[in-house]
């Protein structure tokens, strides 16, 4: 479970999140939906601990992100918006090193790492080098390394995105198996559908803010649409820098 | 400690990958010392010699005045070439090396018993024309004393009369500590090769990672970012360690490749001028690995890293520089001083004077110390925020 209180982070002048509180429950699957330039790839970043935010707290599994970075990031699996791989190891090596730096033991790590690969269907390229791989197989190797430890929580930034159709499918069947899981699973997007298609509860970030955090039926009633892209919009207040 | 060894070894493996960095710091970085040192002490070792020995054609203005003068200089290899109309000219335009000159009433003043004037007409700055002038000054002076000496024979007195004072040659110069003279420039090549084994690593673990953008899913893992820092720089400090050693051992045979005895030096680059040449410049590993990283940090991509360590590079060449411009006695703080404590310690060596403990212990310390704060530097810098973000 992954708890965010009051979380603002400023760079400068501009209020890149101005003051962001949600929560992400066990066996759900949480959208962050905002436009681009929302804070939404800031506010992940303080989740998992890269950036300290100006003040707010973040909690994962009760643990605080800033008195015990260390614990939170062995809890989190995180497929972070840069995911550059290394292009002289092979898919496989990839994922090895990050378990090895989670401390795993080789026959576990080794166990993982299989099951991973087959349950991602990058078979055919686990001991390729990665140079000269397309988008959806980095993004399969990026996921596969980043739940190599086996985490409780699932962060994805915009988990999708460059994806072709077939394999944007198989990323949101992916993800449905880490909610059956029972694990706790929270991504971004800025792609209405996807989020209307995944979700248990959508949260919408705008302008730094939280502007709605309910499940997509009680975000229809609230706003008194048929359609979640209307609610999308008419909460937003315009449609500037969403996708269909 | 695991998540050390997990950096240290992905790093080693993914760069013995890598041709650009493997040729780097195996071949170019560790050969090209050895390689452009051979050569050119063989191109001026084969002039020198050829000079020394060669039959050279000096012209000769005013030779059919001095007959006498002409037989000496051509028994001493020096051939009396026809008169030139402007010789300040041809030496100047480097058509003549040396022009000599017989002062018109040579015969006249000869026939007198009284003094005449050689000219020696050259260019001093002109460092490939230094032996002809060398040559013929030796045999015109000689020349003049030895018909003084007659003359004085003949009036009755010994010639010694004239010379009260002879000036004895006792160079104390052993033929290592003349080696050590042309060889000064050899730290360099030393330090050149630790800077470039290094290198492409440097860039690569950290600006390369950053514009690869693996930087930030690397951080997110449960590893303190020292630790991370740590694999890299013992990852860098292995391959420019590697670079070392092969560089030395190319340097051991360079004495079968250079006709040394035949300019009465001697070279000694064995088993113990190697071994302590390693030592001396293991503080240096460390420090050169810190910079680069440092330097590298603050690079957004691998192409600007390498702009900076370009410029970075220099640095090393300066003490060399200096110690050759301005030959200072050496002073024991400036053992301490990184890179001029080792230049200093490496010449000792192949003058064959040894570096004592003292001034081993004073290199060791001052470029350890220097290396830590440079650690230190780069851990500060791993660990702030804007590092890890790519865009």
């Amino acid at each position: 479970m992954i708890e965010v209180r009051d979380l603002y982070k400023a760079f400068g002048e501009v209020r890149a999140v101005n003051g962001v509180s949600f929560t992400a429950r066990d066996g759900e699957i949480t959208g962050l939906l905002g436009p681009n330039g929302a804070g939404k790839t800031t506010t992940l970043r303080m989740l998992y601990t890269l950036m300290k935010p100006d003040s707010g707290q973040v909690l994962v599994d009760g643990v605080d992100a800033y008195t015990d970075a260390l614990a939170v990031r062995r809890r989190l699996g995180v497929l972070p918006d840069a995911r550059g791989l290394y292009k002289r190891l092979t898919a496989a090596e990839n994922i090895d090193y990050f378990g090895k730096l989670h401390g795993m033991e080789p026959t576990l790590l080794a166990s993982r790492r299989e099951a991973l690969i087959d349950g991602l269907e990058m078979r055919d390229i686990a001991s390729r080098r990665t140079e000269g791989f397309s988008q959806g197989q980095r993004v399969k190797t990026a996921i596969a390394r980043a739940l190599v430890h086996d985490p409780r929580n699932v962060l994805l930034d915009e988990p999708t995105n460059g994806l072709d159709v077939m394999a944007t499918r198989a990323m949101r069947r992916f993800m449905r198996q880490l909610k059956d899981e029972g694990r706790c699973v929270l991504f971004s997007s800025h792609i209405m559908q996807e989020v209307a298609a995944l979700c248990d509860r959508i949260v919408v970030i705008a302008h730094g803010r939280v502007v709605a955090d309910e499940t997509p039926a009680a975000l229809l009633a609230q706003t008194g649409q048929s359609s979640l892209e209307d609610a999308f919009v008419k909460i937003i207040g315009t449609d500037e820098g969403l996708a269909a | 400690m695991s998540a050390f060894t997990a950096v240290y070894w992905k790093e080693v493996r993914e760069n013995l990958r890598d041709r650009r960095t493997l040729i780097n710091a195996l071949v170019t970085g560790p050969l090209l010392g050895p390689v452009m040192f051979i050569m050119l002490m063989n191109v001026t070792i084969t002039r020198e010699i050829a000079k020394a020995d060669r039959l050279i054609a000096v012209p000769v203005i005013g030779a059919d005045l001095a007959p006498n003068l002409v037989a000496a200089l051509k028994s001493a290899g020096i051939d009396a070439r026809p008169a030139l109309t402007d010789p300040e000219n041809a030496v100047r335009e480097q058509r003549a090396d040396i022009v000599v000159r017989v002062s018109p009433d040579y015969a006249k003043a000869w026939n007198k018993g009284q003094s005449v004037q050689v000219e020696l007409i050259y260019d001093s700055s002109r460092r490939d024309a230094s032996t002809p002038v060398m040559r013929v000054r030796s045999v015109v002076e000689s020349y003049g004393r030895r018909e003084g000496a007659m003359r004085l024979i003949a009036r009755g007195l010994s010639p010694t009369t004239a010379w009260p004072v002879q000036v004895a040659d006792r160079d104390q110069a052993t033929s290592q500590s003349r080696s050590g003279l042309m060889f000064s420039f050899l730290p360099y090549f030393f330090v050149l090769t630790v800077f470039l084994g290094g290198m492409y690593l440097a860039i690569d673990l950290t600006a390369g990672e950053r514009e690869r953008q693996s930087l930030e899913p690397l951080f997110v893992n449960p590893v303190p970012r020292w630790q991370i820092l740590a694999g890299k720089l013992a990852a860098i400090c292995t391959f420019s360690l590697v670079s070392l050693l092969l560089t030395v051992g190319a340097f051991m045979t360079a004495p079968w490749f250079i006709p040394t005895e035949k300019l009465g030096i001697a070279l000694d680059l064995g088993w113990r001028f190697s071994g302590q040449v390693i030592v001396l410049m293991l503080p240096l590993i460390l420090l050169l690995a810190a910079l680069q990283s440092l330097v590298s940090a603050f690079a957004k991509s691998y192409r600007e890293a390498q702009t900076y360590l370009s410029i970075l590079m220099i640095i090393p060449i300066l003490p060399s520089v200096l110690l050759s411009v301005i030959p200072v006695r050496a002073e024991p703080w400036m053992y301490a001083v990184p890179l001029l404590g080792q230049n200093l310690g490496i010449v000792q060596l192949l003058r064959g004077d040894g570096v004592p403990g003292w001034q081993l212990g004073f290199c060791l310390a001052g470029g350890f110390v220097a290396a830590a704060l440079a650690v230190w530097a780069a851990a500060m810098l791993y660990r702030s925020e804007r590092l890890a973000i790519s865009g």
